[in-house]
């Protein structure tokens, strides 16, 4: 690896910054913080390693366009917590997992193979047709959250992905 | 054909076992803790740790195996069995 392995505070600050911006939103990080932690420090080895910080529990080719669906929170986060009450590296958990009322284990993976991958990068995504609309709707691919206006915002405002995760949606 | 380094831990013999891993994840973590507290002769590999030229051959026979290409993937005896995430139960099961 070229760059120094990330500090104890620099991980510590992160962990803080995501749960806070976590609770916000309305969602939850697990609360066994030891692992939590350890997935916050690989969060920022990804960040350091490719630019942005893609999943840890998924392999990266440190391309950002092929990774927009991985750079956490993931795409597949909502569906994960809504099927299995956590996401893929149980990072996020349900509302039940907080309470203790369930526990958390090894999901399977949702995001499509990478065969599948690339054939979807190469083709149109589905729009809606253009209903005439004074200004386009755009979505975020995380949590879903829509506006109306030229272009996407900068972040999400309700969970923080970049504009970049935000797809035309009408 | 199987350039790739792996880290040799030695223990009891249970057929091959080698453990495909990303060094950053909480589950392939778990994964390697269990194969060490069965104490079972094995190899692994974190394949996020790996030189850009031998990424693609280790994703390739990780998705052999393993369609998903996802991590962690224990495969023993060549394929003969494959477990994908950490299936504590099963691990131990299998192995122990």
């Amino acid at each position: 690896m070229s760059a120094a392995a990330p500090l104890t505070e620099e991980i510590q600050a992160r962990y803080e910054k995501i749960k806070r911006e976590a609770e916000e939103g309305g969602y939850h990080l697990n609360p066994d913080q030891a692992f939590t932690v350890n997935l916050v420090r690989g969060l920022l080895v990804n960040e350091q390693r490719y630019g942005y910080p893609s999943c840890p529990c998924r392999i990266s080719f440190g391309k950002r366009d092929e990774d927009l669906d991985i750079i956490c929170p993931c795409d597949y986060r909502d569906p994960d917590l809504d099927e299995f009450n956590a996401c893929y590296c149980a990072l996020y958990v349900s509302d039940a997992v907080l309470k203790k009322e369930l526990s958390v284990g090894s999901i399977p993976e949702r995001r499509p193979p990478r065969s599948e991958r690339k054939a979807a990068l190469a083709g149109s995504s589905g729009r809606l047709t253009d209903m005439g609309l004074p200004f386009p709707v755009w979505r975020c691919r995380v949590c879903g959250y829509l506006c109306a206006r030229d272009t996407p915002p900068l972040v999400c405002p309700v969970c923080k992905a970049t504009k970049d995760r935000f797809e035309r949606f009408i | 054909m199987n350039q790739m380094k792996m880290e040799h831990v030695p223990g009891k013999a249970r057929g091959k076992i080698t453990l495909y891993a990303l060094s950053t994840c909480g589950w392939c973590a778990k994964t390697k803790e269990l194969l060490r507290e069965l104490g079972v002769d094995h190899f692994y590999v974190f394949v996020d740790l790996l030189p850009p030229e031998e990424l693609e051959e280790a994703i390739r026979e990780v998705e052999k195996f393993n369609p998903a290409g996802s991590f962690p993937t224990l495969v023993i005896n060549e394929g003969t069995r494959v477990i994908v995430g950490f299936r504590e139960q099963e691990i131990r099961e299998a192995l122990g």
